[in-house]
């Protein structure tokens, strides 16, 4: 096809003169990497809280955890993203909205792909959360309650310890899934992996290296997850469950 | 406060519908191709042969770990050049194309870990009773696990497609008109933006919500 291959491209100073292109790319993973993981401390956070409510004996709890996980389902990803950075600030009290549109643009995108991509994966963490409660033996609740725990008690010492263990590896890929889903950030311009390659392609003109290099670092990430998620998988089994130890 | 007008939605109903269309092209030719070229994979991956194997865990592997945005991308990038090649120059707008080459190469990844799961939940009994009564492995594999496989997988294949459908709005990242560019552009035209994205939302709700609900139905009717 007559490309021209150059891969020393990475090393050229940049036009806008701030560094190398590989500096670039660093950024990139350095934004991936920080939305991911900060997303996923409110997804985990807001998916156990809203799984747990799923379980528990009150109709009006449980009906709205339900909503939760059926709200952030069924609308897609790239639509909740608008509606958290274009939609919100205009339905936010003046001053309050005034302030947010005023703040550094990386600010304002990385809050709305942080909040969006966290509450997003929490219906997928709830769901899983919900499924481990589920799947424990009823023996194991009425055990805690018998000993005097409350219920909340229960729930916190016996239930939850219990469930985690199980559904380490469904969690698992929805880790994995959270680091793959971040990429939608770069539709409102946030300045992770994906936008980088798309810059790069913009301003070198080296289209296929750029996109080799980035692929190869999301191919990156993804291995670092599963071997690490695997040792961890691979401690906390919980021994007599499938897929348990001995 | 904030004060909505919905007004300019009533006359971008035709456009919004034409959108919609393209969505479901695009979603309707991923199904049917990542369910063909899905289960080639996962036979591949499940048969006999080594080379064939590794090289459908490689496919499978390579695009589970990448974002879709990425994938998108890529074929925007690479369709063109092929389309040159085989067609040579003149081809006015490729975005739709590679779009649909993109989706169908991607969700094949999706689908065949569903159809090989599927594959093996079919018990061993079934093809050991296949081979005895003298069907060749190949016949066993089309006429007697497949049908039952695919049986097992219906409630799984849908909720993919479900996904699937809510994916296709990423086509916003090569600026393909689909329902969601449709809106978002009408919003932008319009300076109503905040009422377009809502409006959206609340049409991918309600599909994908009620086709969850017939997906759950078929289900419980599944296990019985």
């Amino acid at each position: 096809m007559g490309y021209h291959w150059n891969w020393s491209v990475f090393l050229q100073p940049t036009a806008a003169g701030d560094g190398s292109y590989l500096g670039w790319l660093l950024t990139g993973l350095q934004w991936t990497v920080s939305l991911s993981l900060a997303a996923w401390l409110i997804a985990l956070a807001s998916g156990t809280l809203v799984g747990v409510l799923r379980t528990v004996p009150n109709r009006w709890l449980a009906g709205l955890a339900t909503a939760w996980v059926e709200l952030f389902r069924n609308i897609p990803l790239l639509v909740q993203l608008f509606i958290w950075y274009f939609v919100l600030p205009e339905l936010l009290p003046q001053r309050l909205g005034d302030a947010y549109k005023q703040s550094d643009p990386l600010v304002q995108q990385f809050l709305a792909a942080m909040v969006c991509l966290g509450l997003f994966t929490s219906a997928r963490v709830a769901e899983q959360v919900r499924a481990g409660i589920g799947s424990l033996p009823p023996g194991q609740k009425n055990a805690g309650l018998a000993l005097g725990l409350t219920l909340p008690q229960t729930y916190r010492h016996v239930m939850l310890p219990m469930a985690f263990r199980l559904i380490l590896p469904p969690l698992t890929s929805e880790f994995l899934n959270i680091f793959k889903n971040s990429a939608v950030a770069t539709t409102i311009g946030l300045i992770e992996l994906s936008r980088q390659a798309q810059q790069l392609v913009d301003y070198t003109a080296q289209p296929y290296e750029a996109f080799i290099a980035v692929t190869l670092l999301y191919v990156l990430i993804n291995l670092t997850v599963m071997i690490l998620m695997r040792r961890l998988e691979h401690r906390v089994r919980v021994p007599g469950f499938v897929g348990g130890g001995q | 406060m904030y004060e909505f007008d919905w007004s300019s939605i009533p006359g971008a109903l035709p456009l919004l519908g034409k959108g919609l269309l393209v969505t479901l092209e695009v979603t309707l030719t991923a199904i049917v191709v990542g369910i063909v070229w899905g289960t080639l994979l996962a036979v591949a991956r499940l048969g006999a042969n080594p080379l064939l194997a590794g090289l459908a865990a490689g496919y499978v592997n390579l695009f589970r770990s990448v974002p879709l945005v990425m994938v998108i991308l890529w074929f925007y990038l690479i369709v063109p050049q092929l389309l040159k090649a085989v067609f040579g120059e003149g081809i006015a707008d490729i975005r739709l194309t590679s779009a649909l080459v993109a989706f169908a190469l991607f969700e094949a990844a999706y689908y065949s870990e569903i159809i090989r799961a599927g594959i093996q939940s079919v018990p061993r009994g079934q093809v050991a009773a296949g081979l005895a009564l003298g069907f060749t492995p190949a016949q066993t594999m089309r006429l007697i696990v497949l049908p039952q496989a695919f049986r097992n997988m219906v409630p799984l294949l849908l909720t993919q497609a479900i996904i699937l459908f809510q994916d296709t709005s990423l086509v916003y990242v090569i600026g393909l008109s689909d329902f969601f560019g449709t809106a978002y552009k009408v919003g932008d035209r319009d300076g109503r933006l905040v009422e377009l994205l809502l409006f959206a939302g609340a049409v991918y709700f309600a599909i994908c919500f009620a086709a969850s609900q017939v997906v759950r139905r078929l289900q419980s009717r599944g296990v019985q």
